[in-house]
Parts: structure tokens; C-alpha cells; sequence
């Protein structure tokens, strides 16, 4: 005991920028730990979209009319990119009631009361988030290859299409960052993750032919973020899409994907690190 | 010149409730302040406005010599934090939380890791070290706890009710790792709701109601001015109260009347001397011939310095805490130190 007073602290770089990158770093590999022992939680979070590929592909598959087809396989090729980009979604729920989570445990009052970079601690989370979808889309990738889904363009393509999806699935972390901070529970901050994503998922292209919806609806969907990235993908794997239209995001889905997440990373990113400080002297 | 830990009119509104309504505080360099009082006292938000947590709707603060509000992340490199909301993760081993902790007090990696190492050691979680803090003791936990407040060995240190929920022996343990820790001459301020655990630990008490400060003092002028330790006997027989009172008053304290509760046949009376006065009394009263059927030494407890103090109990508020009520509080009181009686 005798030598608890005499440890100088070996100070590490002061740099605003790079203590952010570091300290995030930090609480990714701590979230990263914690998510390699509770693997349940991750099994879970890959069971999901495993059953609804089955269930879409299975169930709806033959009664689905995409882009003049009612062969289930095009319905398959089609599904696969809205599954992917849902999944992404996802995310939003594990990222609010891990920090939900840390908030009751009393580690996120231990995290203020430490000199490190005050942005850190979400970004850290969201960042263990990104490593954790990425896992999620690989493996659903290899199911969605194995009941029929096949990609029709370059690798390169293929490629900028799940880059694009992490993209989403990120800005989406951030939202659920911001539930996260606001609720007082992880359950609600479950919940609260999911509720919402259901009509912002499904008011779109990502299941059916948006072009046959009702034309105020339709209008919702085509500009929904979310379809933007649907599309964009369908575009990169070349898979059939919905018949087109004449709104922005879906004449130009890669852009108008890009834009929208990170626009979704600039606002939910501020709000929550906002938020994050904001009882802090 | 102000203490190490120092604080001014501190006001801190939650919605209706003053939580804090003009506390005080000025810690000296080196000492031990107990800040004392019941759940939902102020306690707590006193710790979280003085550790850069909350920041107070009026009033200024300054920790190690730097202001609190003005530069807070100055302050949190010179602070260390443990206590009930100062968590460890419970999934990470305690070697990554203490090795986590480190680097976020922008320690290299390097040194974060020998740190890590230096104080599992000392705080005898060595064996433990590498195994999930789920898996650990209520008593090793607060030990990682703490062992995680003092990664940078800072010159100040906050503790908010370090010992709440241990069994007696962990708090006994803890209490001696709290000791040598400030006899090295860290500045500690450091919240209770056990009378004993201040008396033990520090070298003065702020006694906390209503979010002010009550009372200051050493924990001897605090127990003068609560009636200290008084002897309470119950007697066999209704005739031997008058003989009784008569011996008692011969070594009651100063001014010390007895009292006496005649349907109890209890009477108490004031005393210094401890448990060695209780044994000549129990010798006298033997010698005399009066049966008795209980005897015991009695120490104030909060309950009895918050009643001198304002005439009223300790009261349940939960707004704070809402874990253990005051009530509880009073109980544990009672079990570990309340009597020490002899049959």
C-alpha cells in the first residue's frame, strides 16, 4: 500500500483530436471485450436477420411481383438488399441500451469524471457497434448466398455497397446513441431502438414495389434515408430494383445514401455528445 | 489560503427539490473530511458537483487548487472517484478495467499496464486479476473500486459511501485500505451514513441535512455535543430502580443525569470510559445486589446526532439514492456498534 502515492501518471498526447481517436479507441476495445462475453447477444443479433431472409424468401417469395417477375428467385435477389440494409438498422437498438446499460451501472460517471475526451465514450460505442455489423452483414451475406442471392457487378461495386450499408449502419448507432443518453433504462432504450425503425423499414422499397403503393405514400418512401441505401445497393450488386422514379434519392441512390448518413452522423453525433456533456460542469 | 477541496454557497436544484441549498465545505491539504447525514441529504450531489458530475445552480468550488467550474478537466486529472456510482464494468477482468481506466487518464499503454498490475497487487486482487469483476466478492468489487480511483494517485480523492452494503469484516478491511491510503497524505473527502465510519476514518465531520451543513466539528466535539456514550441498564425488580439510578449517577458523566423509563425499569445515563467503566458498573451493581436483566454500552448513532442536532430522525428521502433507506441505515447502525452488551 505504501507506494499508492508514488506513480507518476506518463501523460500521453494532449492533442484534442488525437486523444479523441485514442480514448474512443480505448472504449471500443473495452466494448469489443464485453460483446466476446456476452455472446449470446451477438448470436441474437444474427439469428434475426437469418430468419427473416427464410421467411421473406419462403413465405412472400412466391406471391411477389418485382419488376414484372413473379419467379421468387428475382423476389429473392431483390429482398436481399433490404434485409441487409435493415439489418444495419439494427444496430440503433444495441448502441442505445449498451450506453443505456453503462448509464444505470454508474460507468458512464465514471467515464465523466475522467480526463479524457468527452465525445469518446459514444464514439467508442458506436465503433464496437460497426465492427459488430460488419460481423452480422458477412455472415448474412454467406446465408443470402445460400438460398439463391447472387451479385451481377464487379467486386469493386459489390464492395462500395457494403461500405455503404456500414456508412448507415453507423449513422444509425448514433441515433441509438442519442435513445441511449434519453431513456432511463436498457430496456427501454431496446425498445425505444426498435419501435420506430419498424415504419421507417417498411415504408419503403426494401420488401415491396414501392411504385405500387399508394402516391403520398410512395413519395414517404422515395425519400426515405432508408430506401436510398436499398436502392443504391440493388444498383451496386445489380439486382432487380423497383420500377423507377422520378425522386432524387432514387435517380441517384449511392449519392443521395452517402449524404443522408452523414448527415445523420453530423446531427445525431452533435445531439448526443450534446447531451452527453450537458449536466457536466 | 483555501483547503484542498473547497466549496461556497454550492446550490443545486433537481425540478422542486433544493438538493443542495448553500453547502460549505473547506477541506485542508493532507486531512480526511466525513461528510455525514442520511440518504437524500445532499451527500452525493455535494460528490457529484465537486468531481465535475453536475454542475451547481449557484456557488463556486475549487479542487486541488484549480476551479472547478471553470477548468473541470483540469480538476479530473487531479481527482480520484469511487463509491456507489463510480462503477467498474463487470464483463471486463479487473486487469482491463484498472488497465482501461488508466489509459483514459491518458496514461501510455505501457504504463497503464504496470500500473494495473502494481495495484491488483496491493489491493490483494492479484488472484482475481484476471477473471470478470461479475465474478468478484461485494468487498473486492469496492476494493477494484477504489483501486480504480486511484490509477493516477491523485492528490484528491472522493469516496461516496465507500462501505454501504459490505458485511462488517469488508468494511473492517476496506476501512484499513482507506487508512493507509491517507496516511500517505492524499486529501479525502469521503460521504457516510455511519457515525462510526467517520469517527474511524476522518479527522472531521460535516453532518449534512436538507442539503446544508448542520454540524462541523471532530467526531469527539460532535459525540460531547450528542450526549456521547451512555450505559443502559434494566433492572430485575421495580424496587432496585432507586439503587440503581444512585450507583449509575456515581459514574455518570459531568452534568450526566440518569433516566429512567419506570415501566422499562431502564435507566440510562451518560459516560466516558467504555467498555471498562462497563465492567466496574456491572461489578458494582453485582456487589449491591441488583439483578439485572440487561446491560449494555450504547454509542451515538446517527439517528442520536441527527436528534440533537434537529430535533428529528434521520428522514427517508429517496430522490438521491433509493437504495438503502435511512431506516435501513439506522439498523446496520445498530448491529455493528449500537450496543455492546453484556449478560
Amino acid at each position: 500500500m505504501s507506494a499508492v502515492t508514488d506513480a507518476a501518471p506518463a501523460v500521453a498526447s494532449t492533442n484534442p483530436f488525437s486523444q479523441l481517436i485514442r480514448d474512443s479507441l480505448v472504449v471500443a476495445k473495452r466494448n469489443l471485450i464485453r460483446m466476446s462475453r456476452i455472446p449470446e447477444m451477438v448470436i441474437f443479433g444474427l439469428i434475426q436477420p437469418i430468419m427473416f431472409v427464410v421467411l421473406f424468401a419462403y413465405v412472400f417469395g412466391g406471391s411477389m411481383n418485382i419488376a414484372g417477375s413473379t419467379d421468387s428467385s428475382t423476389y429473392r435477389e431483390f429482398l436481399m438488399a433490404g434485409i441487409f440494409a435493415q439489418t444495419v438498422t439494427f444496430a440503433t437498438a444495441g448502441a442505445g441500451a449498451g450506453i443505456a446499460d453503462d448509464m444505470h451501472k454508474g460507468l458512464i460517471d465514471r467515464f465523466r469524471s475522467l480526463p479524457m475526451a468527452r465525445g469518446a465514450v459514444l464514439t467508442g460505442r458506436t465503433l464496437a457497434d460497426l465492427v459488430q455489423t460488419a460481423l452480422t452483414l458477412f455472415v448474412l451475406a454467406v446465408v443470402a448466398l445460400l438460398v439463391g442471392w447472387r451479385t451481377h457487378t464487379n467486386i469493386g461495386e459489390v464492395l462500395g455497397a457494403f461500405g455503404l450499408l456500414l456508412l448507415a449502419g453507423y449513422a444509425f448507432t448514433w441515433i441509438g446513441a442519442l435513445i441511449g443518453l434519453s431513456v432511463r433504462t436498457p430496456e427501454a432504450a431496446t425498445s425505444g431502438g426498435l419501435i420506430w425503425l419498424f415504419p421507417v423499414t417498411f415504408v419503403s422499397n426494401a420488401f415491396v414495389d414501392s411504385s405500387r403503393m399508394t402516391p403520398w405514400l410512395r413519395h414517404i418512401a422515395d425519400w426515405n434515408p432508408f430506401s436510398a441505401t436499398v436502392q443504391a445497393c440493388r444498383v451496386l450488386f445489380g439486382n432487380p430494383g423497383v420500377s423507377p422514379s422520378d425522386a432524387w434519392p432514387m435517380q441517384h441512390p449511392v449519392w443521395a445514401s452517402a449524404i443522408y448518413s452523414v448527415l445523420i452522423i453530423l446531427i445525431f453525433r452533435t445531439l448526443a455528445v450534446r447531451k452527453y456533456r450537458s449536466d457536466t460542469a | 489560503m483555501p483547503g484542498a477541496i473547497y466549496a461556497e454557497g454550492l446550490v443545486k436544484t433537481f425540478g422542486d427539490v433544493r438538493a443542495l441549498d448553500g453547502v460549505d465545505l473547506d477541506v485542508p491539504e493532507g486531512t480526511v473530511l466525513g461528510l455525514l447525514g442520511p440518504n437524500g441529504a445532499g451527500k452525493t450531489t455535494t460528490v457529484r458537483c465537486l468531481t465535475t458530475l453536475l454542475r451547481p445552480d449557484r456557488g463556486s468550488a475549487v479542487v486541488a487548487g484549480i476551479d472547478v467550474l471553470k477548468h473541470p478537466d483540469a480538476v479530473r486529472r487531479s481527482i480520484g472517484l469511487s463509491g456507489q456510482f463510480a462503477a467498474v464494468d463487470e464483463y471486463l477482468t479487473g486487469r482491463e478495467n484498472l488497465q482501461m481506466v488508466g489509459q483514459l487518464y491518458q496514461m501510455k499503454a505501457k504504463a497503464a499496464k504496470v500500473r494495473a498490475a502494481e495495484l491488483l497487487e496491493q489491493f490483494h486482487l492479484a488472484d482475481a486479476a484476471d477473471r470478470p469483476a461479475k465474478t468478484y466478492s461485494g468487498g473486492m468489487r469496492r476494493r477494484l473500486d477504489l483501486a480504480a480511483a486511484l490509477v493516477v494517485s491523485p492528490p484528491v480523492m472522493f469516496m461516496d459511501e465507500p462501505t454501504t452494503g459490505l458485511d462488517p469484516r469488508n468494511r473492517q478491511q476496506l476501512w484499513e485500505v482507506i487508512k493507509q491510503l491517507v496516511s500517505g497524505g492524499t486529501t479525502l473527502l469521503l460521504t457516510t451514513q455511519y457515525l462510526e465510519e467517520a469517527d474511524h476514518l476522518a479527522h472531521d465531520i460535516a453532518v449534512v441535512d436538507h442539503g446544508r451543513v448542520i454540524a462541523r466539528g471532530t467526531s469527539d466535539e460532535l459525540k460531547a455535543r450528542t450526549g456521547g456514550e451512555r450505559v443502559e441498564v434494566v433492572v430485575h425488580e421495580r424496587e432496585h430502580i432507586a439503587t440503581a439510578s444512585e450507583v449509575l449517577s456515581a459514574f455518570g458523566r459531568g452534568q450526566g443525569e440518569v433516566a429512567v423509563e419506570e415501566h422499562m425499569r431502564k435507566l440510562t445515563v451518560p459516560v466516558t470510559g467504555g467498555a471498562k467503566l462497563l465492567a466496574e458498573v456491572i461489578r458494582e451493581l453485582d456487589t449491591r445486589g441488583i439483578e439485572i436483566d440487561d446491560i449494555g454500552l450504547r454509542r451515538p448513532t446517527l439517528d442520536d446526532v441527527f436528534l440533537s442536532l434537529t430535533g428529528h430522525v434521520a428522514e427517508v428521502k429517496d430522490e438521491e439514492n433509493g437504495a438503502a433507506s435511512a431506516k435501513q441505515g439506522g439498523e446496520q447502525d445498530t448491529k455493528q456498534s449500537g450496543k455492546d452488551t453484556v449478560k
